[in-house]
């Protein structure tokens, strides 16, 4: 006995199958819509700037003729300040997590920190702009430094790290724990060599994903006082400092075409340092993986 | 029970979680190089029970306990004792197996080491994996992870891990429920040979299991609601042939449980 008669169930089947299809189709044209967005917009770059992107193109400093300009100093201060921030943001987003998921207990104080990470995390950058301008600039007198830029990116992306950390965290099975504590381990003992190692991939992912938004903030570090105009390379935490998204907006604002052209130029170095950083961050995590999991 | 002096001994232990009470005043004695049985239907507490011995509970933030358990005549829950301490002579084996993702030799290597061993730890290492019946099996792959072993020999990996640390007492948790019956029957000659040199306290669901295995067997049954008690605690062979509790022979004929 079947709940429907034969004919009935072929009928309706076929509409099935049909339906399926049609499915599939959408999620291929979704798919298929971002990429060609994608491939738009590298194409119209790299048609525009690749001719630009040379050695005295990264070597050079922004100059009134666009033939001369340059992204050393755009360059070098990315770097620095966002090395500087995933460093700071690494170092504290971590500890706060194992504190919040191996030492805090479970009540209504932590919730409240829990919610409250998770509602930084959708702040709007510009805030934390100002935020680092009146702590970082001006409370601690730091000035337009590479320091209080980088202080500032570390804060604006530090939610992002504690919550993946937190995450990779709570994904170590407590047996794991137990076996460690059941052993004689301390607390410390079995979070630095049970837990952290385990977690160890997940949160190097959190800080891929922290410091790619990192890279390419600008509106919190021109709130802050990044320059727009630097015709010198940073040499210090101390130092003045402009990067690479504010050197492009600076260029795409400029009326002359040979402007636009080294804002593409700077797009695409902006585009490799991103893949540079994803990449190695990458094949750091696999390498820790394969480590745990063999 | 016994002449010899008892290696744990509880007295009028009571167990909370929250407001609930989960145990009812157990007192026992286990006597050293002996195995020891917690039997019981599920839900019981026979392993809330058996991780009273190692403070294994002190992780769980509403658990609460009265009464005492004793170890070599030390209260565990006086003020001023380290659970650290107490685990370090009280090793225990899980229902799962739960290598560490580290390499044999680690996961072996991993309490002497937090525990500041400085001898000769590959010697250490070996004897342990040695006295748990897995040299042979792994004595050419110490740097694989012990990931790649079958859940029998992870088992058996982490009862060496628990007699590297030279214990004086191995608490059983279910050692045999995730393990298929090959696994079973050489983890329980393992555990007949381990009895000469430790003591061992395993909870078991497997009522053959406790027969084939344990000197003592404990019974625990839940009286009402939730709050379990002990009800019977002898020798083994008195208990599966003469109970002299009716719930005790109800239980171990099948008739219920």
């Amino acid at each position: 006995m079947a709940i429907i008669s034969q004919g009935e169930f072929r009928r309706r089947m076929n509409r099935r199958k049909v339906e399926g299809h049609i499915f599939h189709a959408l999620c291929l044209v979704a798919v298929l819509i971002g990429l060609a967005m994608l491939g738009a917009l590298l194409f119209n770059i790299l048609s525009d700037g690749l001719t630009r992107v040379n050695w005295s193109f990264i070597t050079s400093f922004p100059s009134r003729h666009p033939e001369q300009a340059g992204i050393q100093a755009a360059l070098l201060g990315s770097i620095y300040v966002v090395a500087l921030a995933g460093a700071l943001a690494f170092t504290f987003g971590v500890g706060a997590a194992i504190y919040l998921e191996e030492y805090a207990a479970r009540n209504w104080f932590a919730k409240i920190i829990q919610i409250n990470i998770s509602n930084l995390a959708g702040v709007p950058s510009i805030v934390y702009g100002i935020l680092g301008l009146e702590i970082f600039v001006r409370y601690l007198a730091l000035g337009k430094s590479v320091m209080a830029g980088g202080l500032t990116l570390a804060l604006l992306v530090l939610p992002i790290v504690i919550i993946a950390a937190e995450e990779a965290i709570r994904a170590v099975p407590s047996s794991i724990r137990e076996g460690g504590y059941a052993l004689g381990a301390t607390r410390w003992q079995a979070i630095w060599h049970l837990v952290l190692p385990q977690a160890f991939p997940g949160i190097l992912t959190g800080v891929i994903l922290a410091v790619s938004r990192a890279i390419g903030e600008t509106a919190p570090l021109i709130v802050m006082g990044a320059l727009t105009f630097v015709p010198f390379a940073p040499d210090g935490p101390m130092s003045r400092f402009t990067v690479l998204p504010i050197q492009i907006f600076n260029w795409v604002s400029r009326p002359q075409e040979g402007f636009h052209e080294a804002a593409a130029a700077g797009i695409i170095v902006l585009l490799v340092l991103l893949l540079t950083m994803n990449a190695l961050a990458v094949i750091l995590r696999n390498k820790f993986q394969r480590r745990t999991e063999g | 029970m016994a002449a010899v002096e008892p290696i744990i001994r509880t007295r009028d232990l009571n167990v909370y979680y929250g407001p609930t009470m989960v145990i009812n005043g157990v007192t026992m004695d286990m006597e050293p190089n002996r195995i020891t049985a917690i039997i019981g239907p599920s839900g019981s507490g026979k392993s809330t029970l058996l991780r009273c011995f190692n403070r294994m509970n002190d992780l769980i933030p509403t658990f609460r306990l009265t009464g005492e358990v004793l170890f070599d005549g030390q209260n565990l829950y006086a003020s001023g004792v380290d659970p650290t301490e107490i685990r370090y002579q009280i090793g225990m084996v899980f229902q799962r197996p739960n290598p560490f993702p580290k390499s044999i030799f680690d996961n072996v290597a991993f309490g002497p080491r937090v525990n500041g061993f400085k001898g000769d730890l590959p010697g250490l290492v070996e004897q342990s994996i040695r006295r748990a019946a897995l040299w042979d099996e792994v004595k050419d792959r110490l740097k694989e992870s012990a990931l790649s072993l079958s859940g029998g020999q992870q088992q058996r990996l982490c009862i060496a891990r628990a007699l590297a640390v030279e214990p004086r007492v191995i608490l059983m948790d279910e050692p045999c429920s995730a393990l298929d019956p090959i696994s079973t029957l050489a983890i329980e000659e393992l555990m007949r040979e381990l009895s000469r040199q430790y003591s061992i306290v395993i909870v078991t669901h497997n009522m053959q299991q406790a027969a084939r295995v344990s000197d003592f067997t404990a019974f625990l049954t839940p009286q009402g609601d939730k709050t379990s008690e002990l009800i019977e605690y002898g020798e083994t062979r008195q208990i599966f042939t003469t109970p002299k509790d009716e719930r005790t022979e109800a239980y171990i004929t099948g008739r219920f449980g």
